[in-house]
């Protein structure tokens, strides 16, 4: 049992501040092990090309997998977005915009955003768990011994498959939010088919609109799937270990997420 | 000690090692030979660091101290290439046996030869076929790793650690948890795979009768140091009281029976806080 020291002590006074900085030593120890990881992750992307399959096995489990959960998310929030759209918008009579009002939050902000959020709790997680209980059942100590680089055989398919995952699924996201937006705005709502569309056309700019949410997409799979086999690789190999670093996993993400789409979003569409 | 490190008959020398884990020491001091083509066995309680001992070997960690040589090369001044090459010449079997839980039997045994030979897939056939053979696993080929019990499991992954044709197999454990039929079939492996694929073993256990039956040379670690070695009937003969302790199963002797603790009746009668 530790002798609990007397209030107002020196020791009881230090001892927060002690426990800060070890708290954020530890932290940017962790930063800094992460971002080693990163380079070494990709220095296993030649070894990609030349085993395509290795990535093609892992684009399919995390990225064909998620499809259905994507576009049926999409189907939803463009729908809500047809719904509410229009119920502001008609009250300035403004309705015949609502497929700009919808194509552009998809494009700009709920498609990678949404996709990046459930990317990390279908995709992500998952990849956490699986590399953690490799780790766990010393299956990366094994193939270390088989002189096998575990981050470049195990590790660097599946941060690549998500990479390179996420803006394709980000775009399914935005095209069939655009589709449930259409079938409650022009289908229940009464907008007109051919405004719904033509202003969509005329409002929405390639370079502003897509290519910005595209580069989103790409920023957000990296920064998921980066945090996903990272916390996986370096969670404690037990079961309580690995299962804190699935939470964590899905946590850091939606932090990372979020917070550096304010990021892009200021220097993207700050100065418009 | 028999031999130094420049004796042709000596696989692995280990001087002076030192490895901390925290505070706590796990080795200070070790010295030890592996000498080649016999079955070495590193024996201890639980808890001394033997598994630990078997990665620092295998360069998986590093020494506070000392040098590990495996055939002349310092393992930890070694290059990642160069570490790589010298563990292709390396086999180990983990206690948990640590095959690929995505991949069948026969995948798991032939991973090793498609990650480093550029074999036709007849020839990894034939391989991965007389490999499961050695192990009598033969029919199980397509069986996945969560359908093996741990025994056959152990087997897979022996069968996969010589796919390779490496010189040095270190075996973590392989007794603890089996069955008397798994474990007489694990140390007929070990000793036959020994005698007729030229290998130089390295068994570290504490299942002390059936490494004992198969050991060419012993050694016994405990607290950090090695504190008995010799040829199995030397150390059964012992006089030091504590490989007495060890060989015999004592319950007590010089490892106490009782975790260290506050006395006992002062114990009971501390009121809690």
């Amino acid at each position: 049992m530790n002798q609990v020291p007397p209030f107002g002590s020196l020791a009881t006074m230090l001892g927060p501040l002690q426990r800060l900085g070890h708290a954020a030593l530890k932290a940017l120890q962790k930063l800094g092990r992460a971002h080693l990881f990163l380079v070494h992750v990709m220095s296993g992307l030649p070894d990609l090309f030349r085993r395509a399959r290795l990535l093609l096995a892992q684009m399919y489990s995390v990225g064909v997998l998620t499809v259905l959960l994507i576009a049926i998310s999409g189907l939803f929030v463009g729908m809500v977005l047809g719904l509410q759209g229009y119920n502001v918008l008609s009250d300035f009579g403004a309705e015949q915009t609502l497929g700009v009002m919808v194509a552009a939050s998809l494009v700009r902000e709920l498609g990678p955003v949404v996709t990046a959020l459930l990317f990390s709790g279908r995709a992500g997680s998952a990849l956490t768990a699986e590399i953690g209980l490799m780790k766990a059942t010393e299956q990366l100590s094994g193939m270390e011994m088989m002189a096998v680089d575990p981050i470049k055989r195990i590790v660097a398919p599946r941060f690549f498959a998500g990479f390179l995952s996420m803006p394709l699924l980000a775009g399914l996201f935005s095209a069939v939010g655009v589709l449930g937006g259409y079938f409650v705005g022009v289908g229940l709502l009464g907008v007109d088919q051919g405004a719904y569309w033509s202003q969509m056309q005329a409002k929405i700019d390639f370079y502003d609109d897509a290519v910005n949410g595209f580069i989103k997409s790409v920023v957000f799979g990296a920064i998921v799937t980066w945090i996903a086999v990272f916390e996986g690789y370096d969670s404690v190999p037990t079961a309580e270990g690995v299962s804190r670093a699935t939470t964590r996993s899905v946590v850091y993400s939606a932090f990372a997420v979020l917070g550096s789409d304010f990021v892009l979003t200021a220097l993207m569409f700050g100065e418009s | 000690m028999s031999g130094d490190c420049a004796d042709k008959d000596v696989v692995i020398s280990i001087r002076d090692l030192v490895f901390s884990r925290g505070a706590r020491k796990i080795f200070d001091g070790v010295n030890l030979d592996i000498p080649r083509g016999k079955i070495t066995a590193i024996m201890g309680p639980s808890g001394t660091g033997k598994t630990t001992l078997l990665k620092l070997i295998g360069g998986q960690l590093r020494p506070d101290r000392g040098t590990v040589r495996v055939d002349g090369q310092n393992v930890h001044k070694l290059r990642l290439g160069q570490l790589y090459a010298l563990r292709k010449r390396m086999g180990m079997l983990f206690q948990t046996g640590a095959l690929l839980t995505d991949l069948s039997v026969y995948e798991n045994v032939a991973f090793p030869l498609r990650e480093h030979t550029q074999l036709p897939e007849s020839m990894i056939r034939t391989l991965v076929l007389m490999k499961l053979q050695a192990v009598g696993l033969r029919g199980a080929r397509d069986l996945m790793p969560a359908q093996l019990s741990g025994g056959m499991a152990r087997r897979v992954a022996l069968a996969r650690a010589i796919a390779l044709d490496p010189t040095v197999i270190m075996y973590d454990e392989p007794f603890t948890g089996q069955d008397p039929i798994s474990m007489g079939i694990l140390v007929k492996l070990i000793h036959d795979l020994n005698e007729e694929l030229g290998l130089t073993s390295i068994v570290v256990s504490h299942d002390v009768k059936e490494t004992a039956g198969i050991a060419d040379y012993i050694y016994l670690i405990s607290e950090g140091q090695v504190i008995g070695q010799g040829v199995p009937e030397a150390i059964e003969r012992s006089d030091s009281c504590w490989v007495r302790q060890f060989m015999q199963g004592l319950a007590d002797g010089p490892v106490p029976f009782h975790y260290p603790a506050a006395d006992y009746a002062a114990d009971l009668l501390l009121e809690p806080a």
